[in-house]
């Protein structure tokens, strides 16, 4: 049976033998997924990049060199909306994070209902994006909205307060439909992870005499670690990208308050039809994903290798 | 096991926490409800009040009057996410296949390219992706909703199935090769009955997600009204002169009705396989 354990085996081999050697039959069976990649994301990912050379819009294109991103590179407003979608990035993804991190503990407790809570816990995630967002449209409404109505009652407010209309709620009111929209998700893969780890560890230690605390802090954690490293990353990125939210809640205002650099972008190509412009700026989004992940994944190894990961 | 009793106390304290997570889930979904059994004069009452001494269900008769094409929204949202997922899970399978079984040149090159279309959303490939659908003569018809959305679901959905189809055990595809099965035969007749609760659950959840993604592509490459998903034809309610929240609400709620329906029924399979799949090791 030795043979049959190895990662390529013997007699899957020999049956390439009567037809398509196994590396073309592989690639036939990519080629139908590899050719909507091509059309549907490479080719206009390579196509952005011509464009943002380009001054194009409505009336045609001429190549401009480096002149849209120099008129980047100057302008303070772009370096304002970078900052601000880190700011919206890392606060998101951090609150996401310690709640899908208490959200999987609760929910990985030895309770009866724990299977319903589950259940419970998807919806937001279930349902599309957009459809959500127009409730939270509605809940943040200033006069009519629970939102506003409840701190009035609570006496934060002395009065009707558009949660839209300024800058640092609507953007905080932003992370809070972010966080909502993405919690269910996190706290799923935490679940599954916290699942995944050995009972016999936690029973040692038990034996001898670790208490809860001390068993999360040094067991669930660790064990845990490689998920919520590679879920932040994910979720980072989904996170950095994320548009409908803002979108739909203030289209990147009030004066530009909740505009986050896809947000511009897509103002930019799409709403003033300056495609060289906006093209830039997607590129610029692209390079520093790219950056951030390649720094990240650095950071991933060193972990790994600290908890013993392969 | 005694390790995992808690006191009395403990427990309180769990419910409360979890009441606290689910409260905050769910408010949204409450409120919305809420919204759409009052009438219209309770709606817009400053400060807001939640009780209304005239709840009803009118707004869900009403909503299609204001609304003509709601119903067609509706169905061409299902219709759409529906499209997408075949697509996607024919495209999907043989690939996840080679992934998991097959050595070839490239394999991890390859995936990695698959893997790194993550990277990018439709919102920043809008430019050209217009441009690639009006060339293609697309845009305002369904395919224009439909292949992005097929494109940008592949690879989680490669990802899903491929750590699916390997823990299937190989000696059967060994038994029907020693039979003298091709390999096409083995993948349609070995491999995919095995594999059923596995596709169920990356069938699903690409129907979840295609259900999700459709707003930004239907906005951008459809103008055209009676193709419009759920999620763009809901902004109808938003008139000139008032919005009917109540109509839009209930529009909302029985809308996104097919996709929690179909997560209910499925949910069992589709927790234990999504998290399966990704924590694997």
């Amino acid at each position: 049976m030795t043979d049959v354990v190895g990662s390529k085996s013997p007699v899957i081999a020999k049956a390439g033998r009567r037809g398509l050697s196994e590396g073309w039959f592989a690639w036939a069976l990519i080629a139908p997924a590899m050719l909507f990649i091509g059309v549907i994301v490479a080719w206009p990912l390579a196509e952005t990049i011509r464009l943002s050379f380009t001054d194009a819009n409505m009336g045609g294109e001429n190549f401009v060199g480096l002149a849209n991103y120099e008129k980047l590179l100057h302008s303070s407003k772009f370096y304002e909306i970078i900052g601000r979608t880190f700011f919206w990035m890392f606060l998101s993804v951090g609150l996401k994070l310690i709640l899908g991190l208490i959200g999987a503990t609760l929910l990985n407790a030895a309770v009866p209902g724990r299977a319903l809570f589950r259940v419970l816990i998807m919806p937001p995630w279930v349902i599309p994006i957009a459809i959500g967002c127009i409730g939270w449209l509605w809940l943040y409404n200033g006069h009519f909205g629970i939102v506003a109505g409840m701190m009035q009652r609570m006496g934060i407010i002395d009065g009707p307060f558009e949660i839209l209309a300024y800058k640092n709620s609507a953007f905080y009111a932003a992370i809070v439909t972010d966080v909502w929209v993405g919690t269910p998700m996190v706290s799923l893969f935490f679940l599954a992870a916290m699942q995944g780890v050995s009972r016999d560890l936690y029973e040692a230690a038990w034996v001898d005499g670790a208490g809860r605390w001390y068993r999360f802090r040094r067991i669930t954690i660790p064990q845990i670690m490689p998920v919520i490293v590679s879920m932040a990353l994910l979720s980072a990125i989904w996170t950095f990208n994320s548009f409908e939210i803002i979108w739909i809640l203030t289209q990147g205002g009030p004066r530009g308050g909740t505009t986050t650099m896809i947000v511009d972008t897509y103002k930019t190509a799409i709403g003033n039809y300056k495609f060289g412009e906006g093209a830039a700026r997607a590129v610029v989004i692209v390079v520093l994903l790219a950056v951030f992940s390649l720094i990240y994944l650095q950071i991933l190894n060193r972990v790994n290798r600290k908890y013993g990961v392969k | 096991m005694l390790m995992d009793r808690y006191t009395l106390l403990q427990k309180i304290g769990i419910y409360a926490a979890i009441l606290l997570f689910l409260i905050f889930m769910l408010l949204p979904f409450f409120e919305m409800f809420m919204t759409s059994l009052r009438p219209m004069s309770h709606l817009f009452r400053s400060p807001y009040q939640f009780w209304s001494d005239s709840f009803s269900f009118d707004a869900y008769s009403k909503m299609w009057v204001t609304v003509p094409l709601l119903g067609r929204y509706i169905f061409n949202s299902v219709f759409i996410a529906g499209a997408v997922t075949v697509l996607t899970m024919i495209v999907v399978v043989p690939a996840a296949y080679a992934y998991a079984r097959l050595d070839f040149p490239f394999k991890a090159a390859s995936l990695g390219v698959f893997l790194g279309v993550n990277m990018f959303t439709g919102a920043v490939l809008l430019i050209p992706l217009y441009r690639v659908m009006n060339t293609l003569g697309l845009l305002n018809t369904y395919w224009s909703m439909i292949i992005p959305g097929v494109a940008f679901l592949i690879p989680t959905g490669i990802w899903l199935l491929r750590s699916y189809l390997e823990k299937i055990p190989k000696e059967l595809e060994e038994a029907a090769f020693v039979d003298g099965a091709s390999r096409m035969y083995t993948l349609r007749r070995v491999v995919l009955p095995l594999a059923v609760p596995g596709l169920i659950v990356v069938g699903v959840s690409v129907f979840i997600a295609a259900y999700a993604q459709q707003f930004l592509f239907a906005i951008t490459f459809n103008q055209e009204r009676s193709y419009q998903p759920l999620p763009a034809g809901l902004f109808e309610f938003i008139g000139y002169q008032t919005t009917t929240w109540n109509e839009m609400m209930a529009a909302a709620l029985v809308g996104v009705l097919p996709v929690m329906v179909i997560f209910l029924f499925l949910q069992k399979y589709l927790v234990a396989g999504l998290t399966a799949g990704a924590v694997k090791e």
